[in-house]
């Protein structure tokens, strides 16, 4: 046992780790963060497994929650407000957008109150802080599976067959992944020192959902407007979904750009204001 | 070996004053953000800056070598934690470096990130990823983790079913089959029953003597002084000592109580810090005399008198009121306890306001070396004041047997005599004795 230690204890003459204060600002070590990849792993198995513990519908409520609010939407907006839907049946038109939306908005709120929910990990044991909120957007994607699997379920009851461009999903998806990552970066952070953060988000989920067009067809928007709509990264990401999977809708264009650069920007000021908040957050939370 | 495992160099950490509030929202912090801006630019002017805050750790400058068992001492707040906060990366310095060559593994609380949902088997992956083991090597050791927390029948039942003795076990045995090069531990020990905290301090010994490099936060001296080949001490965020691990001992106890303005035999505790005071700080002084109530200033000698005077106050009339002292070694471990419950003639009735109470130890027994002397004032049978750390006492050779000779090894010393006896005769001789004894009998 101990010759075998012996020999694990090699004599090195480069320091392993240096610990220092923080040098300047471009000093992201990302690099850095696939050392943790099997962390990364754990932390999304435990946030699936322990999700629907102890409920008793168990992961049915990942279905339930896009589908009663379908229902609902399908009633008002659909058939007593006569919304348009770009000629799609109402339901699906709502539907289609909120998997995606369902996805961001649990994603986001999870992400924002994970550092805080994770205070005793990060008092007491070193790992890039980043892996926190990463693996809350990534644990989301299970249940955005399930309810992508009711969303072809449905699609094959409507009789609608997914566009050609179908293989364009995934980028879609890419783009709602770095939406709640960028934003839930941002907002966790700034819940490390403010507990503010909590009380806002649901006010914030709330008025973001109404600002993307998810009950309504972008095309409501006037044209001219229509392209700066795409700042709302998540208009984007549910006119991407209505045109990939259901063919339906028309191309959604140039605002698709817009939202792909919003989401770019809110990522790299995300990552650049977390590592920046990264070195105190074991001091303040 | 030889080589240098840490390298900590100038080491230092400035926490901004009010920032260990729990946490700010924002409008409380919005006044202080503009204040804070408006102090800014006055610093600016004047030259001053950061006035609100204060250094944890400062100009902490030392080195591990490969294979060295490092104690880190001091008192609450001395910058222990602190210091093995940067060292394990958990916060940054403010400023300094330290340069760790090897993978570290800290311990700064066993069970960190277990899942009262999750099973044993799911928490031992879970914790050992997070305390930064890999897969494979988890895998590995899975048996031999759950054999040393002797759990195996529990293994696939959630965590939040567990006893929290069987809690503790497992998480400090996953922590136990960490093996990295330089670990870093804070008090680990104080967990589980005493069994449990035996098989603890075998596993730390059985890996120091692996050769790996380990730094040790304990407040229990016993075990610095056996683990441990050097030490360290800290005393407000700076290094105060740091050497040989039992002279270092020596030096904190003696650090300890002169916090306590002691002149000659007279100890001040009045400013005492490390007290627990419900009623609120009543102890006022301790004054000890020796035999002819001289003042024991140099010591005490071993076998002589030792009177010990307590002040101390009584807010409220009380009837019973009562003090224990307790004299404890240089590596924590109480060897006597003195108290007034233990006195058949206690004083009665009512009193209120200052009170002098004495205990007389008529012959001071205990092995000629250092005390501390820990103090409590219960009143009405509930603790009112206590003050560990309130003084020290010498203790100087002497020969008490009246031999000549020092009295050497032990704890305390007993009077003992020795005297020669007949030996018992063999069977033979017993007869021949009783036959002389019968013939002269008659």
């Amino acid at each position: 046992m101990s010759t075998k230690t012996l020999s694990q204890i090699q004599v090195r003459s480069e320091p392993t780790t240096v610990v220092q204060p923080r040098k300047g600002l471009w000093d992201l070590e990302l690099a850095h963060l696939w050392d943790y990849h099997e962390l990364l792993f754990f932390l999304v198995w435990r946030d699936v497994k322990v999700r629907y513990k102890q409920t008793a519908l168990g992961v049915a409520w990942a279905i339930l929650q896009p589908l009663m609010a379908t229902l609902i939407f399908s009633i008002f907006f659909g058939r007593l407000a006569k919304m348009p839907s770009d000629g799609i049946p109402y339901p699906v038109f709502a539907y289609v957008a909120l998997v995606p939306w369902q996805y961001f908005a649990n994603a986001l709120t999870e992400a924002s109150n994970s550092l805080v929910a994770s205070q005793n990990l990060i008092k007491k044991v070193y790992f890039p802080r980043l892996i926190i909120p990463l693996g809350s957007v990534i644990a989301g994607l299970v249940d955005f599976c399930f309810a992508f699997i009711v969303l072809i379920g449905m699609m094959f009851h409507y009789g609608i067959k997914p566009s050609g461009s179908i293989f364009l999903f995934p980028v879609f998806l890419l783009l709602a992944v770095g939406t709640a990552l960028a934003a839930g970066l941002w907002l966790s952070a700034l819940n490390v020192q403010f507990r503010d953060v909590k009380h806002t988000i649901p006010f914030l989920i709330q008025f973001w959902f109404f600002a993307t067009p998810i009950v309504y067809p972008s095309s409501i928007v006037p044209a001219k407007w229509r392209m700066w709509y795409g700042i709302n990264p998540m208009a984007g990401v549910v006119e991407g979904f209505r045109y990939t999977v259901l063919g339906k809708a028309g191309r959604p264009g140039p605002m698709i750009w817009v939202s792909a650069a919003a989401v770019i920007v809110m990522l790299i000021g995300g990552v650049f204001y977390f590592r920046k908040m990264e070195s105190t957050f074991a001091d303040v939370v | 070996m030889g080589s240098i495992a840490i390298q900590a160099e100038g080491l230092g950490k400035r926490y901004r004053l009010g920032s260990s509030a729990p946490y700010k929202t924002l409008r409380e912090s919005l006044p202080g953000f503009f204040r804070g801006a408006a102090r800014k630019v006055r610093a600016l002017g004047s030259g001053r800056a950061h006035e609100e805050s204060f250094w944890a750790l400062r100009d902490v400058s030392f080195e591990v070598e490969h294979g060295d068992v490092v104690g880190v001492i001091g008192r609450n707040g001395a910058g222990k934690s602190t210091l093995l906060k940067i060292l394990s990366r958990i916060t940054l310095p403010t400023e300094g470096r330290a340069l760790i060559y090897g993978r570290v593994g800290s311990l700064l609380e066993v069970g960190t990130g277990f899942h009262p949902e999750l099973t044993g088997r799911e928490n031992i992956f879970l914790n050992g990823a997070i305390m930064g083991m890999r897969k494979a090597e988890i895998v590995s050791k899975f048996d031999e983790i759950v054999a040393f927390a002797e759990v195996d029948k529990f293994v696939d039942t959630p965590v939040k079913h567990y006893s929290s003795g069987m809690y503790v076990r497992l998480a400090f045995a996953i922590a136990a089959h960490l093996e990295p090069e330089i670990l870093i531990v804070d008090e680990v020990l104080a967990v589980g029953d005493l069994a449990f905290q035996q098989k603890c301090l075998g596993k730390m010994s059985e890996v120091s003597q692996e050769g790996r490099t380990i730094l040790f936060v304990s407040h229990n001296m016993a075990v610095v002084e056996k683990l441990c080949q050097r030490a360290i001490v800290l005393q407000n965020g700076r290094i105060d000592f740091q050497g040989d691990a039992e002279e270092a001992i020596h030096h904190y106890m003696n650090k300890m109580v002169d916090a306590n303005k002691a002149e000659g035999h007279t100890f001040d505790l009045s400013g005492a810090t490390d007290r627990r005071s419900h009623v609120g700080r009543l102890l006022k002084r301790l004054d000890l005399y020796g035999t002819d109530d001289v003042p024991v200033i140099e010591g005490v000698r071993l076998g002589s008198g030792l009177k010990l005077k307590v002040h101390f106050d009584l807010p409220k009339p009380a009837r019973s009121f009562d003090v224990g002292i307790g004299f404890e070694s240089m590596f924590g471990q109480r060897i006597f306890t003195a108290h007034s419950l233990f006195e058949p003639d206690r004083p009665s009735g009512e009193r209120v306001g200052p009170q002098v109470f004495v205990c007389e130890i008529p012959s001071f027994t205990l092995m000629p070396g250092l005390y501390t002397i820990k103090i409590w004032l219960d009143i009405n049978h509930a603790e009112a004041d206590l003050i560990n750390y309130a003084a020290r006492v010498n203790v100087l050779e002497s020969d008490y047997y009246g031999s000549g000779k020092a009295p050497w090894n032990g704890a305390f010393v007993l009077k003992h005599n020795w005297y020669v006896e007949q030996p018992p005769q063999l069977e033979g001789e017993v007869a021949r004795a009783a036959s002389i004894g019968a013939k002269s009998g008659t």
